[in-house]
């Protein structure tokens, strides 16, 4: 709504007054935003008003860059609900929007924002907003201190440029926080940032679970945990896979890359990298200063970075706090999925990989192994679990749950359990990026061909086939030479 | 002090004199109310540290010897004083008394609706609102020092080690219930009373007495002058209060009546 059309509510009674008031704020506004220099605040007259397009990740508004400085209304609902924190565990997460992070606010230099922060009238907790982007005291945080079932309104105006994050500040903060309370806010500069083809919205946060990572059912919060700083999950987009697997980012070869990061902690800071990516520019903390050729920039607890890349080649691309058992562990992994042609010159993929033998030793002949004897269930399993906590655990965990969105399950897994070879071709070749489905879920991904005599694949099968729910025969070591020389 | 602090307070001393007034005749005996006898508790005589202190208090509180009612009212009980009392029925109720929200958990202005509610504490009910239900028995709202010293007893047969900080915790971990529970449905204190965490939040008389954010509390996040910074759970009692005006309702927010000892 334009500024004039106030004028003309307040003058109503008179047309005569009507148009003069019309004229007299038209040619004000356009005096005062257009000719002279911005004011050392650059309150600068408000030309026009519109309701702000929020955006859940991984998604970003659409910049809508014009010319003048415009009343931005946003309206956020609080809302305190059961959410998946990973497979099988639930958490009780404290919202922006319904979601975590919250939504993705965008505005533009200069403009004023008027901010309707509303409490779900089922939510326990009073809740506030600090929005990093404002100039003022507690960033809102007091003028928005909201009780279930009201909503408070403030505004501001957005002076500096760039990417900010906001959170909930109500006593305890870092509780608020922890809970999920936070997300971004990007103040273009006039005249906006240069076009990419795609812009992707990601944020980090840990949790502090009662219970170890994966341990299942409804989580509370820690407040120990939280304290030591030692978190249960890292993770990106509020949940373990939240952008990995079915949920990964997209793009195609070829495609400029904006990302949005933000960091929500509340304790920790993330060592933010994508691996196989270098990053052309990297606005780091959020500024206006322009980094180039970076490959891992760090982004603090309560702050932000927007990095830029081109994707050079296809394939999938982990994006992880590479403060790296984070993101092995804990759940700080997201992934980018590149489709398009593969160009050998950026990237050969492996050549060759031939026999290295140092001092030119020759190498043993294995000796035939003239009998594979039969060997009982409980020997093969015992032998098993060892050569499985060596050669497989750290990817599908010693509890044979994976990493969801990542690393498939072994625990009741379909895929594994219904299997004519009974699993025997997966260890002798190998996955390589083989798309799969695990109990429902999509995988793809890299299991490497590891170098296992017909022994020991048979005892590590035996156990996986055997354990955490699973019920099978022995595996017998006759039984993988013979898949082994099909 | 922040602007609506000053407003609160203004309201207190303007207030309830005409609510008093606006609020039937003068308080009737206790035995008139042969539905509303929620067994009164003798708190004895202690000393307690509050949570959150201002400048000049000292850091033990003495709490005098008081009665507090054994649970929270309910939606039955509340129902009760309206009948009595119709200018507090939904639709008669001043704004300046309580928001749109009053007993919207109720069918009708005379009619709660859902029997499953009918031993669950009242919610939904303003500050004034809950004021006039003690008064109309003869009663008062607790202090916010009588409250928090009530509420800090143990539970009855509690392990020795068991943590009060837990069961609060717990009620903040999980999202309210469609239904509320009735009252009596967690756990008695050794001191005999109901439900005191775990439930509902409940009103005390004087709930803005002490800010938490006032001034420079978020630069300090609110922990200078507390006595115990890891407790979380008191915390988020003195921000939820903080965070109240004596016209608003919160689904989660009910009372129980205190009476001086004679």
């Amino acid at each position: 709504m334009k500024k004039s059309s106030s004028s003309k509510r307040i003058l109503q009674p008179t047309a005569v007054l009507l148009l003069a008031g019309f004229a007299i704020s038209v040619i004000t506004a356009c005096n005062q935003a257009g000719g002279t220099k911005p004011a050392p605040n650059d309150t600068a007259t408000v030309i026009g008003e519109y309701t702000a397009d929020l955006t859940h990740a991984p998604f970003v508004p659409v910049a809508r860059n014009y010319p003048k400085t415009e009343k931005v209304i946003v309206n956020i609902e609080v809302v305190e609900k059961v959410m998946k924190l990973s497979d099988g565990v639930t958490y009780t997460f404290w919202t922006f929007g319904g979601t975590v992070p919250g939504p993705f606010i965008r505005v533009q230099e200069g403009d004023e924002v008027e901010l309707h922060l509303s409490n779900n009238p089922n939510n326990k907790m009073p809740h506030n907003i600090d929005l990093h982007a404002v100039n003022g005291p507690g960033g809102g945080a007091e003028a928005t201190l909201t009780v279930p079932g009201h909503t408070s309104t403030f505004s501001f105006r957005v002076l500096n440029p760039g990417l900010y994050v906001y959170h909930c500040a109500t006593a305890p903060v870092g509780m608020h926080i922890a809970n999920g309370m936070y997300g971004l806010i990007q103040v273009e500069p006039r005249g906006g940032l240069p076009k990419v083809d795609k812009e992707f919205y990601l944020m980090q946060g840990e949790f502090y679970t009662k219970g170890k990572n994966g341990a299942p059912g409804l989580q509370p919060f820690d407040m120990d945990k939280a304290i030591k700083e030692q978190p249960e999950y890292v993770v990106f987009n509020g949940a373990v896979g939240a952008a990995s697997g079915n949920n990964a980012l997209r793009a195609n070869v070829g495609d400029h890359i904006r990302l949005y990061i933000g960091n929500g902690g509340p304790n920790l800071a993330s060592s933010f990298h994508v691996i196989g990516q270098i990053f052309d520019t990297v606005f780091q903390e959020g500024g206006s200063e322009a980094n180039h050729n970076v490959a891992t920039t760090l982004i603090p607890a309560g702050g932000a970075a927007i990095v830029e890349f081109t994707c050079k080649e296809p394939g999938t691309y982990s994006i992880v706090d590479h403060s790296i058992f984070r993101a092995f562990n804990q759940g700080a992994l997201a992934q980018l999925v590149v489709a398009g042609n593969a160009d050998k010159v950026v990237y050969s993929g492996k050549i060759s990989d031939e026999l290295y033998q140092p001092g030119g030793a020759v190498a043993t002949q294995e000796p035939a192994d003239p009998a594979a004897p039969d060997l009982p269930l409980a020997e093969r399993f015992k032998q098993g679990q060892q050569l499985f906590e060596m050669n497989c655990s750290s990817c599908h965990q010693s509890t044979g749950l994976g990493m969801p969105g990542a690393i498939p399950p072994l625990a009741k897994s379909d895929f594994l359990m219904k299997r004519s070879d009974e699993g025997i071709g997966i260890l002798l070749n190998g996955i390589n990026n083989e798309p799969i489905t695990v109990n429902g879920n999509h995988f793809q991904g890299v299991m490497p061909k590891l170098s296992l005599s017909d022994d020991q694949i048979a005892n590590i099968l035996t156990y996986v086939r055997n354990s955490w729910g699973n019920k099978s025969l022995v595996v017998q070591e006759k039984q993988v030479k013979k898949a082994r020389n099909q | 002090m922040k602007l609506p602090a000053v407003s609160i307070l203004i309201i207190f001393f303007l207030l309830p004199p005409v609510s008093s007034h606006a609020q039937v005749e003068a308080p009737r005996p206790v035995a008139a109310h042969g539905q509303v006898h929620t067994e009164m508790i003798r708190i004895p005589a202690g000393k307690f540290q509050p949570f959150l202190l201002a400048a000049d208090q000292k850091h033990e509180r003495h709490v005098a010897a008081f009665l507090l009612g054994q649970h929270a009212v309910t939606n039955a009980e509340f129902l009760q004083f309206v009948k009595a009392n119709p200018q507090w029925r939904r639709s008669s109720v001043p704004r300046l008394f309580a928001d749109n929200n009053y007993l919207s958990q109720w069918a009708g202005d005379e009619n709660i609706g859902n029997a499953a509610i009918r031993r669950s504490p009242v919610t939904n009910i303003s500050w004034f609102a809950a004021n006039a239900y003690c008064k109309w028995l003869g009663k008062r709202l607790p202090s916010l020092d009588e409250w928090e010293y009530a509420a800090a007893a143990r539970p009855e047969n509690a392990d020795p080690g068991a943590d009060l900080s837990r069961i609060i915790l717990g009620w903040y971990d999980h999202p309210t219930p469609a239904i509320l529970p009735a009252v009596e449905s967690t756990y008695r204190n050794t001191l005999g009373l109901w439900d005191m965490h775990g439930l509902i939040w409940e009103w005390v008389d004087d709930f803005n007495s002490v800010m938490l954010q006032g001034g420079n509390f978020y630069c300090a996040a609110g922990s200078a002058g507390t006595a115990n910074k890891a407790d979380y759970a008191a915390y988020m009692r003195y921000a939820f209060r903080e965070s109240l005006q004596a016209t608003y309702t919160v689904g989660s927010l009910g009372f129980r009546c205190a009476q001086d000892i004679k």
